[in-house]
């Protein structure tokens, strides 16, 4: 991670694990794990205020945006124009152009809507955002995006907090190959393996959220996978040996006796 | 004092003064104007209109913030939901 920055549109990021802020117990618990998983971005969604209640405390309180690149969503959205009414908004609340966009297409996998997806992620580029798509393991898709203005996709690995692993790694790699901008694989992480195979694959990023904030200890779980995404990316670099079906000896056979 | 007229924020019926600006809410709220994102009457204001826009009776105001997310269970406020396998 040190000297292995990863750069979106101009943006320097030294964290190639980059972390939501939902579903954890606490703001406590939140900034302990973001902590522990080393990430300099971090998600967050956009909702009310609470107004009746005054008393409840910040996200903000606890993560500095000064420290952190804060990364708003679209969650929840599931047409074009609340997609678009929600970045509009968390640029509005926020600091920066950055957006994560997410049009979904059904609740129950929450997979995203591509179709709706492409035609925000232009309005949104042309706004001037830049615009990080959360998007399915589709190749097609990701070029179109891409052709769009997004100066990196983020696809997939399985279902949004399904834990389900990396499911189709050789949709992920023709995404890789196929495009020339950084990808991020973005949700379905369920474990550390998970996400340094992403890594190993050739991912520039890993996002998760739930399977940090959702195991039995988040603050272990958030430093397994800051070494998970390390590992991963220096596994990548450094150059995987090729599969074979036969062994070949690490020994001389030279000096037996 | 001013005469009161009736807005709505974030969905709920409010009085403010006649001559309150937005800003003038948010500090009656206590809200960090930093922090927030304006909508009046659907049009997201710019931090520094929000001391120039009047209030006008029957105006919908929403004030809007970032919060922990990037999972969609706390989206739905269906809490957090995990089942551990032993």
């Amino acid at each position: 991670m040190q000297n292995d920055p990863l750069t979106i549109a101009g943006r320097v990021f030294t964290s190639r694990l980059w972390v939501g802020t939902g579903k954890y117990k606490d703001f406590a618990e939140t900034k302990k794990a973001i902590e522990a998983s080393g990430a300099d971005v971090v998600t967050v969604a956009v909702r009310r205020v609470n107004i009746t209640d005054r008393s409840k405390e910040n996200l903000l309180d606890y993560l500095d945006p000064k420290k952190y690149i804060i990364l708003p969503n679209t969650a929840g959205c599931y047409n074009v124009e609340d997609a678009l009414r929600y970045a509009r908004l968390g640029r509005a609340a926020g600091v920066s152009d950055l957006i994560k966009l997410e049009v979904l297409g059904d609740e129950r996998t929450l997979f995203p809507d591509t179709a709706g997806l492409i035609e925000a992620a232009k309005i949104l580029v042309k706004e001037g955002f830049i615009v990080l798509p959360y998007t399915n393991d589709d190749p097609i898709v990701a070029q179109k995006l891409v052709d769009v203005g997004c100066p990196a996709i983020m696809p997939l690995a399985a279902p949004i907090g399904s834990g389900l692993g990396i499911r189709n790694p050789y949709n992920l790699k023709i995404i890789m190959e196929m495009v020339n901008v950084p990808i991020i694989v973005d949700a379905g992480v369920g474990t550390a393996s998970d996400a340094a195979f992403a890594m190993e694959l050739g991912a520039d990023a890993v996002l998760m959220n739930t399977a940090i904030a959702g195991a039995k200890d988040p603050i272990a779980m958030a430093e397994a996978m800051k070494y998970a995404v390390y590992a991963g990316r220096l596994a990548y670099k450094a150059g995987r040996i090729p599969r074979k079906l036969y062994a070949t000896a690490s020994s001389p056979i030279e000096g037996m006796l | 004092m001013a005469e009161a007229i009736q807005i709505h924020v974030n969905g709920d019926p409010r009085d403010v003064r006649a001559d309150a600006t937005v800003g003038d809410l948010l500090r009656e709220l206590a809200i960090k104007k930093e922090r927030v994102a304006v909508e009046l009457n659907l049009e997201i204001l710019d931090r520094k209109e929000f001391d120039q826009r009047s209030l006008k009776q029957g105006d919908r105001v929403e004030i809007l913030s970032f919060i922990g997310g990037g999972a969609p269970l706390d989206v739905y406020g269906r809490g957090r939901g995990f089942v551990h396998a032993e």
